[in-house]
């Protein structure tokens, strides 16, 4: 290599350093719009669990309205688009999944079949604790007219439903309430997304003949 | 619907209700199925988790206004299945119970002439609470086959399969000390290995009582202690002697001592 060769070839370098340097220190500042976005659908892709925007601002670097103005541009491609995935809002977090209609090619290629479902007294304990929490066994007895201890077994087996210290009363029992993987499983934003428990008064007015 | 159950309940030879799904809108019929070690009957009783349930069911089932329940009539058919269950699960029985002695007592509250002198607001209908209860109970289990769609909706969708990571990936997440806890292990495992010794079994009863039989019949009289002196090890010996107790047992040799303290000389029996 001749000595003009190696000169150009640090001159080269040097310019290099100082633009990639450069860029860096402007970086932070200048992630445009559609560059967010897509930083923000590779994130959400990655996350295991629904990822919170806060989450999402701190790992970028920008302010949480961004992420909040990327996500809502995100979810309107989404939308619009013919895709099989959809964008949706889970357990506080964004979370990427396949759309429903599509079950069928998606369970057949998985080789899985619906896993078994939570029996009747289960369901029932549980929708006592997502309406009433925190609950105690005995207000809950007092619901279900029946006793409910492998239900609220099979529910903190499956963590649905956590703990949640003990109320101050006679005998001090415990208090349950429903967890994040009740949101995730449930397809629920949080627990505002029940359906109020009044507007099942209908069904149960529908007794009268 | 009635009879229906009375006749399912009634006849075990009616099959595992086992299309039925886990959580069912209309209710599951009740079934008696053999139980998995055959001894058993197992009893499903539909839907009736519990007395509440019953108790709706039998409201549905009269088409009586749950605001106005004939408590009398309500009673006696509640205390009928009672006596049909009972019949057929004690543990279930129990927590039914409860509400048959609350019924009762209600029905005999229902009987007791009003207070005259109390204004209609005074006047508190006993079935009040009751009536709260069953609507409350309704509300839950609207809400419990609300869940279950739910649940079933979200089946349909899936999320991307978990990427491997270092926090996940066990090949990676080995530390120094766990690979040290591990060759412990191993080492520790090695030691018991070497201070093990099985001994070798170096023949068989069958063996040892083929041995002496064919000895005793070619020589026609064999002298034991010759016999015991042929074997190898202290266990052999005592498969010697056993195979020597075996034989004479069967009355294929007979053992004889000619003076005491002498020799003691197996011979064959011939038989008879």
């Amino acid at each position: 290599m001749s000595n003009k060769a190696k000169a150009a070839a640090s001159v080269d370098d040097e310019v290099e350093l100082v633009d990639s340097s450069d860029s860096e220190i402007l970086g932070e500042r200048e992630i445009g719009d559609a560059e967010l976005q897509s930083i923000i659908e590779a994130l959400i892709f990655v996350a295991d669990e629904p990822i919170n925007p806060k989450t999402i601002a701190d790992v970028v670097k920008v302010d949480r309205e961004a992420v909040d103005k990327a996500i809502a541009a995100l979810v309107n491609d989404y939308d619009g688009g013919n895709g099989g995935l959809q964008l949706r809002e889970i357990a506080g977090g964004w979370q990427i999944a396949t759309r429903a209609e599509f079950h069928e090619h998606v369970r057949a290629y998985l080789k899985s079949k619906p896993s078994a479902k939570l029996s009747l007294a289960s369901l029932e304990t549980l929708a006592v604790i997502a309406y009433r929490q925190p609950v105690t066994v005995p207000e809950i007895l007092e619901i279900r007219g029946v006793q409910s201890p492998s239900a609220i077994k099979t529910l903190l087996d499956k963590r649905l439903i956590v703990a949640k210290g003990r109320k101050e009363t006679v005998g001090r029992p415990m208090m349950y309430g429903t967890s994040k993987e009740f949101l995730i499983q449930f397809g629920l934003k949080d627990l505002s997304e029940l359906p109020s428990i009044e507007d099942f008064q209908d069904l149960a007015g529908g007794l009268e003949p | 619907m009635d009879d229906n159950r009375q006749t399912t309940a009634s006849e075990p030879a009616d099959g595992a209700n086992d299309a039925t799904p886990t959580i069912s809108v209309v209710g599951a019929q009740p079934s008696i199925a053999p139980g998995d070690d055959g001894d058993q009957l197992q009893v499903t009783l539909g839907e009736f988790e519990g007395p509440l349930d019953l108790l709706l069911y039998l409201i549905r089932q009269e088409q009586v206004n749950i605001y106005d329940i004939p408590i009398a009539r309500i009673t006696d058919e509640y205390l009928r299945y009672l006596q049909l269950m009972k019949e057929l699960d004690l543990t279930v029985a129990g927590d039914f119970l409860v509400m048959a002695a609350q019924l009762i007592e209600l029905k005999s509250r229902m009987l007791l002439p009003r207070d005259p002198l109390a204004t209609e607001e005074e006047i508190e209908d006993p079935r009040n609470e009751l009536v709260n209860r069953l609507l409350e109970h309704e509300k839950f289990k609207a809400a419990a086959q609300m869940l279950w769609s739910r649940a079933t909706v979200e089946q349909a969708v899936f999320t991307r399969a978990e990427i491997e990571t270092d926090k996940n990936n066990p090949e990676v997440a080995v530390g120094l000390f766990d690979l040290l806890s591990v060759f412990q292990e191993i080492l520790a495992r090695h030691k018991e290995e070497v201070m093990m010794e099985i001994e070798r079994e170096e023949i068989t009863m069958a063996e040892m009582i083929e041995r002496l039989r064919n000895m005793v019949r070619s020589a026609g009289e064999l002298n034991v202690l010759r016999f015991f002196e042929q074997a190898k090890s202290r266990r052999e010996l005592v498969v010697a002697f056993l195979s020597v107790l075996e034989l004479v047992r069967l009355s294929e040799i007979s053992l004889r001592q000619r003076e005491t303290f002498g020799e003691i000389t197996a011979t064959a029996v011939t038989p008879a």
